[in-house]
């Protein structure tokens, strides 16, 4: 048994992973133009499975055999085949590319792919865009809960700082609203603006997590998690008492700007900026804090400022995070972002694994297509996914991917991969 | 002007007093040591210096000036490396990256550098790779240099403290107990690499040892100290044969 599932995965790693991006790509086009036909003609009167039929397996489980079908003959084959037969020659032709164009050429495959199979089904389209701001938020929360050994749950906070401040510049500038009146600049900007927005909605998170940031000086641990928490409460409690802005009731009219493309985008550079910098010296004293602060701070490391910037930059990104979700929305209350979405951050965390750029992806893949498979059981997911995660700190107490990374391929002419590049 | 100079330092627990009226006097290249029972406030004077803890009273000038009040990361960075008692290396990182760290207040290429990468930091890493190779060969661990800290040997972990303590390139040496634990065998060993370290770089040791051996062979001067006062001061010899020393360290005979 051992033995098949190696030679599988050999086989899997032996074919180029640009022809797997191609065969998927194409699995998609496919989809896109007879996805339909082929899932009225093999008994799924709902149309096409939204997301892999996941949603179904607990909802109508008669169907799950025709899923299975569908899967095959949609995505399986035309991927193995399209992959198996083009191998050789992207082989080749990615082989002569520069680095830079290398990198270039998979993440546009990897947009494209997205682009695609997502345009067919709008709550599939939900699904990656929840997906890319659940891998912001695991990456920026690994910053402070993996890398630097501290246990932060106030990442639901910064997103509600993130999250109402940017809706309020969007809708102060681009909505006629009864609070904040006619717009203030033409609507075409509004596209411009919506970057310049999040960040300020980012930064605006980032000048709230001093709150967390400077009792860590002082505090660790389980006290400085109760802090954290404690924030998560406050910034409720004062979202839910400004009137003008809703109160308890919400704030809505921003412009549903948050596109694929744009949570794409701030996904690549979140996992871009915090890979960076965990791998540069400058950032290796954040772990020296977690592993003796005392030995730290004697070896020339300014420990204060080491949790500065891992506060900031956790906050900055939840910050950004939270505003994609509020544009996506379109609405948003106080209640959304509660102790709840704390812990579901925490569950990506510990699923994926601390210490983890790729563990971080995969925690927050992993905990959506769960979540899509649990949603009929409606309540019940809050049984099935604290289980899980204990049975998760029992068998990997650092989560699936603690401390390690999945090998990425090798981009280009260059014998490295680029997050090793100039790290070690 | 001597390198450091330590006057009057004092500190208290509480109501304890755990060192009083300490002074002492360390020139560039000198090889002091400080020895004394188990509670005499040795490591604690180490915490005065580094800057762990503030004084209660007492000035400790390094290079003419006052550094009493500086946070330990400022000190350090003047030139004031240590080792522990007990290790306290960063156990789940490399050897090699426990040692770069240690260089952390000479990375110049700041936040922009350490978010986006660049060739400036490129060059630097790579500066900062070769002379933590250098240090990790002196001290003949480099063939460890890719392994995690906490699965090494004991003895081996005690050397990457000594390469992480001279990456911050300092001009004093702080070894709190460097053959603690360590078989004869080994001790000959860290005192040669001791020895060594000294001719090489030329920067003064200050020393707390239990081992008589190392520390008669080793050190110029040693300091005795007992209840956090100093209770002989001299060349080995001296205090080898000084009657109370011995008694600090054997106690009187009961009649």
């Amino acid at each position: 048994m051992k033995l098949k599932t190696d030679k599988l995965i050999n086989h899997i790693l032996s074919i180029h992973p640009m022809a797997w991006l191609i065969g998927a790509l194409v699995s998609a086009v496919v989809e896109w133009s007879v996805g339909t036909v082929i899932a009225y003609s093999i008994g799924l009167s709902d149309g096409i499975p939204p997301v892999f039929g996941l949603s179904l397996i607990f909802a109508k489980p008669l169907l799950i055999p025709s899923v299975i079908l569908y899967l095959v003959l949609v995505y399986l084959i035309p991927i193995y085949v399209v992959a198996r037969l083009l191998s050789g020659v992207v082989g080749k032709v990615m082989s002569r590319l520069p680095q830079l164009a290398s990198i270039a050429v998979y993440l546009i495959m990897l947009y494209a792919v997205l682009e695609v199979w997502g345009s067919l089904d709008d709550y599939r389209l939900m699904v990656l865009k929840l997906i890319g701001i659940g891998i912001i938020l695991t990456v920026s929360l690994n910053l402070v809960n993996g890398w630097m050994g501290e246990f932060s749950v106030a990442h639901a906070g910064f997103m509600a700082i993130g999250a109402y401040v940017s809706s309020i510049v969007m809708v102060w500038g681009f909505v006629n609203d009864d609070v904040f009146g006619p717009a203030v600049l033409p609507t075409s900007w509004a596209p411009v603006a919506f970057p310049i927005a999040l960040i300020i909605g980012g930064i605006a998170a980032a000048i709230g997590a001093l709150v967390v940031a400077i009792p860590s000086f002082r505090t660790r641990g389980d006290y400085l998690g109760i802090i954290t928490l404690a924030f998560v409460f406050i910034v409720q409690g004062v979202i839910n008492n400004l009137n003008f802005i809703g109160g308890a009731r919400g704030f809505m009219h921003m412009p549903p700007l948050s596109s694929l493309t744009w949570v794409f985008i701030w996904t690549l550079l979140a996992l871009f900026m915090i890979q960076r910098y965990v791998s540069s010296t400058y950032g290796k004293a954040t772990s020296a804090v977690r592993d003796n602060e005392s030995a730290a701070e004697v070896m020339t490391v300014d420990t204060r400022k080491v949790k500065i910037i891992a506060f900031l930059t956790n906050a900055f990104w939840a910050g950004i995070a939270g505003g994609l979700y509020a544009h996506m929305m379109g609405y948003i209350n106080p209640g959304n972002f509660g102790i709840v979405m704390s812990v579901e951050v925490l569950a990506m965390l510990y699923l994926g694994g601390l210490n983890s750029i790729t563990g971080s992806v995969v925690g927050a893949v992993f905990y959506r297509l769960i979540s899509e498979i649990l949603r009929p059981l409606g309540l019940y997911k809050w049984v099935v996914i604290p289980v899980l995660l204990i049975l998760i700190m029992i068998y990997r107490p650092f989560g699936l991917l603690g401390f390690q990374e999945i090998k990425l391929p090798t981009f280009g002419r260059k014998k490295e991969v680029p997050h090793a590049a100039d790290a070690d | 002007m001597p390198l450091m100079q330590i006057n009057h330092l004092t500190h208290f627990f509480g109501g304890l007093r755990a060192v009083h009226d300490f002074n002492t006097t360390i020139e560039m290249g000198d090889l002091k040591g400080l020895i004394g029972p188990n509670g005499a406030g040795k490591t604690t004077i180490f915490n005065l210096v580094t800057g762990v803890y503030r004084p209660t009273e007492g000035e400790v000038i390094f290079e003419g000036k006052n550094i009493v009040g500086k946070r330990p990361n400022v000190i350090s960075d003047m030139g004031i490396a240590r080792t522990f008692q007990n290790l306290r290396l960063w156990t789940n990182m490399t050897v090699l990256d426990n040692v770069k760290i240690a260089a952390y207040s000479r990375i110049k290429y700041g936040l922009v550098g350490a978010f986006l990468g660049g060739n400036g930091r490129y060059e630097e890493e790579r500066m900062l790779d070769q002379e933590a190779e250098r240090l990790l060969k002196m001290l003949d661990i480099d063939k460890f240099r890719d392994f995690k800290v906490s699965n090494l040997p004991y003895g081996i972990q005690r050397r990457v403290e000594i390469a992480r303590a001279l990456m911050v390139r300092p001009k004093l040496l702080l070894l709190d107990e460097p053959a603690a634990g360590m078989s004869p065998a080994e001790m000959l060993e860290i005192m040669d690499v001791i020895r060594m370290i000294q001719d090489e770089l030329g920067l003064a040791i200050w020393l707390i040892e239990h081992r008589m051996k190392m520390v008669m062979e080793l050190c110029q001067s040693i300091q005795v100290l007992n209840f956090g006062e100093v209770i002989a001061e001299g060349p080995p010899d001296a205090i080898r044969n000084n009657p109370v020393v011995i008694k600090a360290y054997l106690g009187t005979v009961v009649s």
